[in-house]
Formats: C-alpha cells, structure tokens, sequence
C-alpha cells in the first residue's frame, strides 16, 4: 500500500492547487482511488493468501475431526503427481486447439464478408445478430446444447440423417462429447473475433484502401499486405483473452457434460471444482487453485507486456 | 457476362448471409420454440417446425415460483453489483487516467491481471472464508464476489473514456475556483457517460450470466437464476419444456437488452481488445 501513497499531479499548477505543506499526498485524489483499491484488495488478495495458507493445510470438509494441521508442501506434491490434474490442463489444451484457431479463421472471413457487403441494412442486422451468442447466458446455451445435441430427437442427428449419417451419441461418448463443447463455443465465440476483427478493418484509413485495391486487387496478397497488419493487434488480444477464458470456462461444459463423460470433458476448472467441491478436499483443491493461478498470472503478465509496451500508463 | 457475374456474386453474397443468420440464432429459435411445444413435439422425428403453442411450460415454471423468486435474486444481485462497481471502479479510472504518481504501473497492472485469474481460484478460498463469516447463501457474499471481475471491467473502460477527454478541460475548471471533486463529478463524468455506460451494460450482463461463483457461495435464500436453471439437470428424467421456458427466461432480457444497446455493447466488447 505506500507504494501508493504520494498521488502527484502532474501539472504543478495542480500540485499548489491541492498538496498541503505538510504532506506531498494529495488526499482528494486518494480518496477517489483509495475505495476501489481497498476492496480489490479485500476481495481479490485476501482470499488467495486464504488459499495459499490453505494448501499447505490438511482441510477436509468432511473430516472435520482430523483438524487442519499443517502438512507443509504435500499438497502440491500430491497434485503435481496427480496424472488426472495434468490431464486436465492437457484436456483444456486439447479444447484451446479445437476451438481457438477455427474461430479466428471464420471470424476473420465472416469479418471480410460482412466488411464487402453492400447491403446496408442485411450488414447492420448481422453485425447486431453476431451480439447475441455473446451476451446470452452460458448456463442456458449448455441446456440448449443438451437438447440440440441429444441422441435421439437433437436437431443435429437430424440434420445429419438428411445426408445418411447414423445417428452419433454427442454427450454419451468421450470425443463426440469433447466435439460437442468445442462446437458450442465455436458457436458462441466466432462472433466476438468477428467482431474484433471488424473494428480492426474499419481502422484501414481510406486512401490505403483505394490505392492498395489499384495495386494489388481484392485477393489474397490484398488480404495479406493490407489488411492484415490492421487486424494483427486485434486478433493477437483475442487469442490472449480466449487462453485465459478458457482457462476460465466453466458454466456451458458443467451444464452441458458436467465434465463427462468419465472425466472426458472435465476442463481444468471443473477438475479443480470437483476436488473441492464433490471431494471436499480443500487442501488439495486450493493447492491446485494456486497452481491455476501461477499460470494465469504468467498468462496475464504476458498479455499486458506485449499489448500495453507502447501505452504510457 | 460481367453483368451476370455480379448477379451470381451478389446472390451467394445473400446466401451466405442467410446462412449466418440463421446459424447464429437458430439455437436461440429452438429454445424459444421448445418452450412453446407440446412435449410430444419436442421428440418428434422430423422435428416439426409448425405446431400449436402452449403456454402450459411457462405456466408449469410461474406455479413452482422457485425459478421467479431466483430471477428476482439475479436481477437484485446484479443491480447490486453494477452500483457498486462503478462507485469504486468509475472515480478510481479518473485518477488513474489523470495523476502520475509512484507505483501506479503496478497498481494499474494489479488491477488489470484481475481479469485473468479463473473464478475457481477465488471461488474456493472465498466458500470457506464465507463459511467462517457465516454469510453463505446471501446476496452480500454475491456482490462481493463478483467485485472481483467488475471492478476491473469497469477501470479498464473508463480509464480510456477519461483519457479521451482533454486535460484541458481540467485546467480551466481548477481556473474557475473548482475543486478536484468537483472537477470529477461535474466537468469530467457528464462527458464520461459514453465509457460509463458500456462499462455498466458489460457488468450487468456478466454478472446476470455467472454460474460458478452462484453455484458454489449459494443454496436457497440467494440462489441466481442459472443456478436454478442448471438444476434441471439433476435428477432423472429431463423436463425438457419448462426447462427451455426457464432458459427463456433468463436468456431473453439479455437478449432484448443487448439488443437495444447493441452499438454500446460492440463498442465495449471490442475496446478491451483492440485497446
């Protein structure tokens, strides 16, 4: 927190304005940051150093006569040794190439389509359309997955009978149920790079545009000299952000598998909220979670040095 | 020749729109439609596309009341927590896009890196201090938790909103005899609102979507709609209609909504990362 303490204006003229004689901290200014800081500190620091005192614990729910003893690293011994926690992540690294370089290829071409559409109004009703799968509710895209997917009546065994494929057992076998999930969030995060990518290609100022089309057309080399170093900066966030949201992902895999079936599906957060929280044991949970985090944090670490390097902040 | 390309080109141009459309909102139709379906034709083979609507679902969610009362929680839940993020998170960017001051790249960075730590992680340690405190089950354990992803969200917009308005705009205010809060709150958050906003749309929806935190910290008294809704998956024999209607109607504001604000929410969703 005193890293904190001398807020200075930038401008001297400020400075007299509002920094007393007796201290350099202009208080006003604190006072307007101080709350948030305070209460991402309570909410966000204080339960990490919880779980961290945590996993060095012995914490079982439900064994709450053998006490939390400390039992130093054996946690994290027991979860680096533990073959379905590595699983998990590999499963979670399986999800990511399934469903991450798919999106950005058809959300770069939907982006190109709907950049080359003349059509006013069928553009803006696809751009407003492409919101949806964003904001509705993983929870209920899982259920509706459930019904879409199912053996029996799905929409999609029947789709698939038109052309003469047997009906396939989405959610009741573990690659089917592992293409299942990965073709939902395709579903519901192509739009997003779309998006991404469409604000990227409005950024291409007019006049490159016009000459880069006399000189080079409209295809591939177009395409590869001038439009894409529009749409880099763009494309190399959302790659960063779907690594750490699917890190994240939890809701639609729970609702739609619950991580079946067996462990099949079972991406690393619902590895972890299973230990936790069918298991209850809390101690290994949490050394698990720190684990998690140590790769978020270098995940995160990664994604500000190299998108905010030019931004003063 | 040339004349009948472009027809050609602007009919598969039409085509492929079509077909994205339809891709897009196809599964929202079916659940919408499921809700409005005889069973019966929920299993039928082909599926049927025509068929007489029932609001027997709808009725069969209303009379259990449990699904009513979570959307109640969903809605107080994340109203409660779009007020408190931007309480904390709006005059925070304000500092952070106007003073330089030792340790505000780590403060800034700290801030940030909230973003990528997976829910799980706070979800645990939060369960059990939550469970010492006795406030499991509760709306104020809710809202706490979800500070974590909202105020973040809500400093990571508005500190760009408040970079775009010049500083000049500060100096003269300070010129006519105002002070630094009365700067903030009556020169520089009227020209703010843009950011503001989408940055309050974006902590709505989220918060009003989120299952796991509401999963675990909850059981009965504050229990969130997609907590209820992911209840039916539990138990034998799925009730494939009130649950789609259940679906509905948590999906459906949020779709309006988005609607509505859709240019807000583009704006808000691509800002983070083309920033």
């Amino acid at each position: 927190m005193k890293q904190l303490a001398p807020i200075l204006p930038k401008r001297s003229t400020l400075m007299r304005g509002v920094a007393s004689k007796f201290s350099n901290i202009n208080w006003p200014a604190f006072v307007l940051l101080a709350p948030a800081v305070i209460a991402l500190f309570v909410v966000g620091i204080y339960p990490l150093l919880f779980a961290l005192d945590v996993s060095i614990r012995q914490y079982q729910l439900t064994k709450p006569y053998l006490g939390t003893p400390y039992v130093g690293f054996q946690n994290y011994i027991s979860v680096i040794g533990d073959v379905l926690f590595w699983q998990a992540l590999l499963r979670t690294a399986l999800f990511f190439v399934l469903t991450v370089p798919l999106q950005v290829i058809l959300g770069i071409l939907i982006s190109l389509f709907l950049d080359t559409l003349n059509n006013k109004y069928l553009s803006y009703l696809l751009r407003i359309i492409l919101v949806l799968p964003i904001a509705i509710t993983p929870t209920v895209i899982g259920l509706v997955g459930r019904l879409l997917f199912n053996r029996d009546f799905g929409f999609i065994n029947f789709l698939l009978s038109l052309i003469g494929v047997d009906p396939i057992p989405w959610l009741g076998e573990p690659l089917p149920a592992m293409l299942t999930i990965a073709l939902v969030d395709i579903w519901q995060w192509t739009p997003f790079i779309t998006l991404v990518a469409l604000s990227g290609l409005t950024l291409i100022p007019n006049d490159i545009l016009e000459a880069g089309q006399l000189d080079a057309g409209r295809g591939w080399h177009f395409f590869r000299s001038i439009q894409l170093p529009y749409l880099l900066p763009g494309l190399t966030a959302v790659l960063i952000l779907r690594t750490a949201d699917i890190l994240k992902l939890f809701d639609m895999v729970f609702v739609l598998t619950r991580g079946g079936p067996g462990v099949s599906t079972e991406l690393v957060s619902l590895y972890v909220q299973r230990i936790g929280f069918r298991v209850f044991d809390m101690g290994v949970a949490s050394a698990q979670a720190i684990l998690l985090l140590i790769l978020c944090i270098v995940l995160s670490r990664a994604y500000i040095r190299f998108f905010y390097r030019e931004v003063q902040v | 020749m040339i004349k009948l390309y472009r027809v050609s080109t602007s009919a598969t141009r039409l085509l492929i729109a079509i077909f994205l459309i339809v891709a897009f909102l196809f599964p929202i139709y079916w659940m919408l439609t499921t809700a409005l379906k005889p069973l019966r034709d929920t299993f039928a083979i082909p599926p049927v596309l025509i068929f007489q609507p029932t609001l027997e679902h709808f009725e069969a969610v209303f009379a259990e009341g449990a699904v009513l009362r979570s959307l109640r929680n969903s809605v107080v839940v994340s109203i409660l927590t779009t007020v408190a993020a931007l309480l904390l998170g709006v005059p925070a960017a304000y500092i952070l896009a106007r003073f330089e001051f030792r340790g505000k790249a780590n403060l800034w960075f700290w801030i940030i890196s909230n973003r990528f730590i997976s829910p799980i992680v706070v979800a645990l340690p939060f369960y059990l201090i939550a469970r010492n405190l006795q406030i499991l089950d509760s709306f104020i354990v809710l809202v706490l938790v979800y500070l974590t992803f909202s105020v973040p969200l809500v400093v990571w917009l508005c500190i760009d909103q408040f970079r775009a308005i010049p500083r000049e705009v500060d100096e003269a205010s300070y010129v006519d005899g105002a002070n630094l809060w009365q700067t903030f709150v009556l020169v520089n958050l009227p020209l703010a609102i843009p950011g503001i906003v989408v940055s309050a749309i974006l902590v709505f929806i989220t918060s009003w979507n989120e299952l796991l935190f509401a999963l675990l910290l909850t059981r009965n008294e504050a229990r969130t709609a997609p907590v209820e809704a992911a209840n039916f998956m539990t138990g034998f024999g799925i009730r494939w209609g009130p649950m789609m209607a259940t679906g509905a109607l948590i999906a459906l504001p949020v779709l309006i909504f988005s609607l509505i604000v859709s240019r807000n929410l583009i704006r808000g969703l691509t800002m983070g990362a083309v920033k």
